[in-house]
């Protein structure tokens, strides 16, 4: 599958981490339900490192959208809650 | 319906829906190939000032940080100099400034990190970009040739939706860089502020640089300390009055010390005061 992290491009990852991504993005999830930063911060980190040592780079040329995209490295968590709901998108 | 599917299947529905909101605006598909396409151009060229911008405030950041390097390096002489004249007090106060100048000094260091990995990251969003652009044209064109309604619109779709969620990421990129650059530049604007009104020179050396002073003060008190002695010899007096550098006071303390020494007068040029003056005050 295609993962994109923000602000660094896409990657290709293999369906064999799929389930183990889940876990990592549902801890992320959990935590900016309640708001708890240290969880954040820890889920949002240990979810890009799994992305990273699971994936290759996509081919720059690549035209096809990503199935999961995950936040930048160091996002707060008042802008993936922006992500989350629309608003952190630029019009247009 | 709000159970938890993850964050990143939210924000990737989230980027879809506005490349399908886009889409549904587009009547004609090849309109929307198009329209795209311009577009597209017009974000490479604001990434691409983007980077420039970001260059453009760390280069005036490392400007700053040459001209605070070179005060800290002033300081340090100026201290060296103060306490070969057994100045203590001046050497102490140089080196206070000193580590204020230290203190900015690893500040604009951290931003200057930051914006350099700020550059690095809009450079290379600007070449994915490009390269996706380059491939959007191509497509674009093989899609026109071979247009048969329903099946070219699928691969428009695809198209369009994956090079609108690249320029997406791009435009957030941008707009995070250009806040960045922002602050940086209110804070470099602070630094230049002081800089200019004098401010930053009770901290860095500068027009009103007093150890300065005080150490050109005490090196000239010996060149007429030497003059004198010269004039002396001349006129075969055994003693003049020397009254010409004692009129400057506060300077008593370490002289009375040293004057208790013997003198080398041999060195003519290595320490501004190493002769002691008017002794008697």
């Amino acid at each position: 599958m295609i993962v994109r992290i923000l602000g660094e491009g896409q990657l290709q990852v293999d369906d064999s981490a799929a389930a183990e991504l889940n876990d990592l993005d549902t801890r992320l999830e959990a935590a900016v339900e309640r708001g708890d930063e240290p969880g954040f911060r820890s889920a949002l980190d240990a979810l890009l490192a799994r992305i990273r040592s699971a994936g290759r780079p996509l081919a720059a040329d690549a035209l096809a959208p990503s199935e999961l995209i995950i936040p930048q490295e160091g996002a707060t968590m008042a802008e993936v809650r922006r992500l989350m709901t629309d608003e952190g998108l630029i019009p247009g | 319906m709000v159970a938890l599917m993850g964050v990143m299947k939210r924000v990737s529905l989230i980027f879809k829906s506005k490349a399908n909101k886009a889409l549904d605006r587009m009547e004609d598909p090849r309109e929307t190939l198009d329209y795209s396409y311009q577009t597209q151009l017009e974000l490479l060229q604001k990434v691409r000032r983007g980077v420039a911008d970001v260059a453009t405030s760390r280069k005036r950041i490392e400007l700053q940080m040459n001209q605070l390097q070179q005060s800290s390096d002033k300081l340090d002489r100026q201290a060296r100099d103060a306490l070969a004249a057994g100045r203590e007090d001046l050497a102490r106060d140089a080196l206070t400034r000193k580590s204020g100048v230290q203190g900015q000094l690893s500040d604009l260091n951290t931003q200057y990190t930051s914006l350099q990995a700020e550059e690095e990251k809009l450079t290379g969003a600007s070449q994915r970009l490009q390269a996706k652009v380059d491939a959007f044209r191509t497509r674009k064109e093989t899609i026109k040739a071979t247009y048969t309604a329903a099946e070219a619109q699928t691969r428009i779709n695809e198209a369009f939706t994956g090079i609108s969620e690249e320029m997406s990421d791009v435009g957030m990129a941008i707009q995070r860089a250009e806040d960045k650059t922002a602050q940086m530049q209110a804070r470099a604007g602070a630094i230049d502020e002081l800089m200019a009104s004098g401010a930053l020179d009770d901290m860095v050396s500068g027009p009103r640089d007093d150890i300065q002073a005080e150490l050109d003060r005490m090196g000239a008190g010996h060149d007429v300390d030497r003059e004198l002695e010269r004039l002396k010899g001349e006129l075969g007096q055994g003693s003049a009055p020397r009254q010409i550098e004692g009129t400057s006071a506060g300077t008593a303390d370490g002289q009375q010390a040293q004057a208790a020494q013997p003198v080398d007068t041999r060195s003519t040029d290595a320490r501004p005061v190493d002769q002691p003056r008017a002794g008697e005050g």
